[in-house]
């Protein structure tokens, strides 16, 4: 979670990523945060988010996105 | 001939009265609504007495802001759109530029159309599109004009801070809806997906065409730029056959794998452009779409829409660049070298457009067009004027038209055109800053923002956002203690880039 923290953080530091739950539904991520944040998880969590799990509800907020990487994980 | 672009709509309206014209998720337009709105807010503004201005148009981007635009150019006007997307102060500085009398705004954006600096009439859309519509007044107003006289205003980046106002005619708007047509086969059974905002030139390949063929535009919600197999069914439930994107929206489908869950099969036109196509991802949309036309167009707003094409036809290499081609009948391409002469073969030079395609300039700016609308350096017989778009470009051995590099510091971000100078100008504005100096990194396409100053970088990026349009906002912000300068005491932008490179490395 940590390091999902981090990349948000990295992208909007303005941003409170533990707390805030409309990411998507608020338009505080658009759609380059969106390619940023998918290709820095595949990297660094060694994971593969096809484009089917690329919906407004798994990326509405940081604690969707880190489920989202938990359950690519066990996946693999 | 043709003089006016509303003659499209005027013959449409005649032949296919009940298609839909324009549509998105929440209202769609008939060629007889779109007529009959756009006449009823025409005769509003002419009964107010405003004839040949700019008038301000801040509406959501729906059909109706459409009918809005076309109301003001049947009124003699021309349209300037701002939108909730930019922020404040940019809307300040449009505001100042073009002094309009009158602001169209709808039930969403009515509050905040309150809020801004506007001295002038604020009209709600729906109030006036049931003006009674006065026949006579319109058609005297249609006759009187004149194919040079402006039909709209969109804004570009300027490197001071200051956007520009690109003004453009009706003989050049008509010109290029005629070559572009032509080039990517535009007909009446045409099905168009627009991504491209309202308030610049590149919706012009949609608005148009629809007109002329009596052809179907859906806007596409940009929320579904998002999420890639969802923009695909959109396409698909709308059975969209012609898209004409950027390149980002492109290769966020195809870079996702959405083609393996979904492909958009409907689709034969995919005409792209403002920026380079990975020929990675250009190829699995290839492969999606084995019988499907592909078009890079190139142009600037100065040249109205786009002046450039190149049909992708052969195979090529990952590392190499789509061309852009050649100009569209009626415009020329002029490569003009350091000495101002044509470039030789093979040699680069800068890219120069002449030709009817050229717009009228940068409204209420005699200073800033006169630099680079300029007199032909070849033509020494008589006044003839060209545009010179600070590109620079060369022909391949193909005769294929390459683009090379810019001459200065503007970039090509997410699609948009932006001078790095303007997102300094306005970091140089945020009070605790005391020097700000960007640079891009074009392999990653991040705007890189260094700065010096007592604040820290949170506070300057939530800062920034009142200030600069979303995709002008800097990706990454780094405090330095000093700012690397040339000897001349200017912002080393060489430095801080090969400090960037170096950090980057390790």
């Amino acid at each position: 979670m940590e390091e999902l923290l981090e990349i948000l953080g990295d992208l909007h530091p303005e941003v409170d990523f533990e707390t805030c739950e409309g990411l998507i539904d608020n338009k505080i991520l658009d759609s380059f945060d969106i390619v940023s944040i998918i290709s820095e998880i595949n990297d660094r969590f060694d994971i593969t988010v096809s484009a089917e799990k690329i919906t407004p509800e798994n990326f509405n907020s940081a604690k969707a996105i880190y489920a989202l990487i938990r359950e690519l994980e066990d996946e693999e | 001939m043709q003089n006016h672009v509303l003659d499209y709509l005027n013959h449409i309206v005649s032949v296919k009265p009940d298609k839909t014209a324009f549509a998105d998720d929440t209202q769609a337009l008939t060629f007889r609504q779109v007529y009959e709105q756009s006449r009823a807010v025409g005769t509003y503004i002419h009964q107010k007495g405003i004839y040949k201005k700019p008038v301000v148009v801040f509406m959501r981007k729906r059909p109706k802001e459409i009918a809005a635009f076309f109301g003001i150019i049947t009124a003699g006007d021309f349209y300037v759109p701002i939108d909730e997307e930019m922020p404040a102060s940019r809307i300040r500085l449009i505001l100042e530029n073009v002094k309009a009398e009158m602001l169209i705004c709808d039930g969403e954006t009515a509050e905040l159309a309150k809020q801004l600096a506007f001295d002038g009439e604020i009209v709600l859309y729906d109030d006036i599109c049931h003006t009674r519509i006065d026949d006579a007044a319109l058609k005297d107003i249609h006759d009187k004009a004149i194919d040079t006289d402006p039909i709209y205003i969109v804004f570009t980046s300027g490197s001071t801070g200051v956007p520009k106002g690109v003004a453009a005619c009706h003989r050049s708007v008509i010109d290029y809806i005629e070559q572009l047509s032509e080039v990517l086969a535009f007909d009446e059974n045409t099905v168009f997906g627009n991504q491209t905002p309202l308030y610049f030139d590149a919706c012009l390949k949609e608005l148009y065409p629809t007109l002329k063929f009596g052809a179907t535009t859906y806007l596409i919600p940009r929320e579904l730029f998002l999420f890639p197999v969802k923009l695909v069914e959109y396409l698909n439930q709308h059975q969209i056959n012609t898209i004409c994107w950027v390149v980002s929206a492109l290769t966020m489908i195809s870079a996702f794998g959405a083609f393996q869950t979904v492909v958009p099969k409907f689709l034969k036109t995919v005409a792209f452009g403002s920026e380079v196509f990975p020929i990675k991802q250009f190829e699995k949309w290839r492969a999606a779409l084995p019988d499907a036309k592909f078009v890079n167009l190139y142009g600037p707003t100065e040249g109205t829409g786009m002046c450039c094409y190149y049909k992708v036809e052969r195979d090529f290499a990952p590392d190499e660049a789509l061309p852009i081609g050649r100009p569209f009948k009626n415009t020329e391409i002029i490569l003009l070298n350091e000495k101002n002469e044509r470039a030789g073969e093979g040699e680069t030079g800068e890219i120069c457009i002449r030709g009817t395609s050229l717009t009228l300039g940068y409204y209420n700016n005699f200073e800033k067009t006169g630099e680079v609308f300029v007199q032909n350096p070849l033509n020494t017989a008589y006044p003839e004027l060209i545009y010179r778009t600070g590109d620079l470009g060369r022909y391949n051995e193909r005769g294929e038209l390459l683009f090379v590099s810019r001459k200065d510091y503007q970039i090509k971000h997410m699609g948009h055109r932006i001078e790095l100078g303007e997102i300094e100008a306005n970091v140089n504005m945020v009070e605790q800053v005391k020097l700000a100096g960007c640079i891009y990194d074009d392999v990653k396409g991040k705007i890189v923002l260094y700065y010096v100053g007592a604040i820290e970088e949170k506070d300057l990026a939530a800062a920034l956002k009142d200030k600069l349009p979303r995709y002008m906002l800097p990706n990454r912000i780094v405090k330095l203690e000093q700012m690397p300068l040339t000897a001349n005491g200017k912002l080393d932008r060489v430095t801080l880039k090969n400090n960037y490179q170096k950090r980057k490395e390790k």
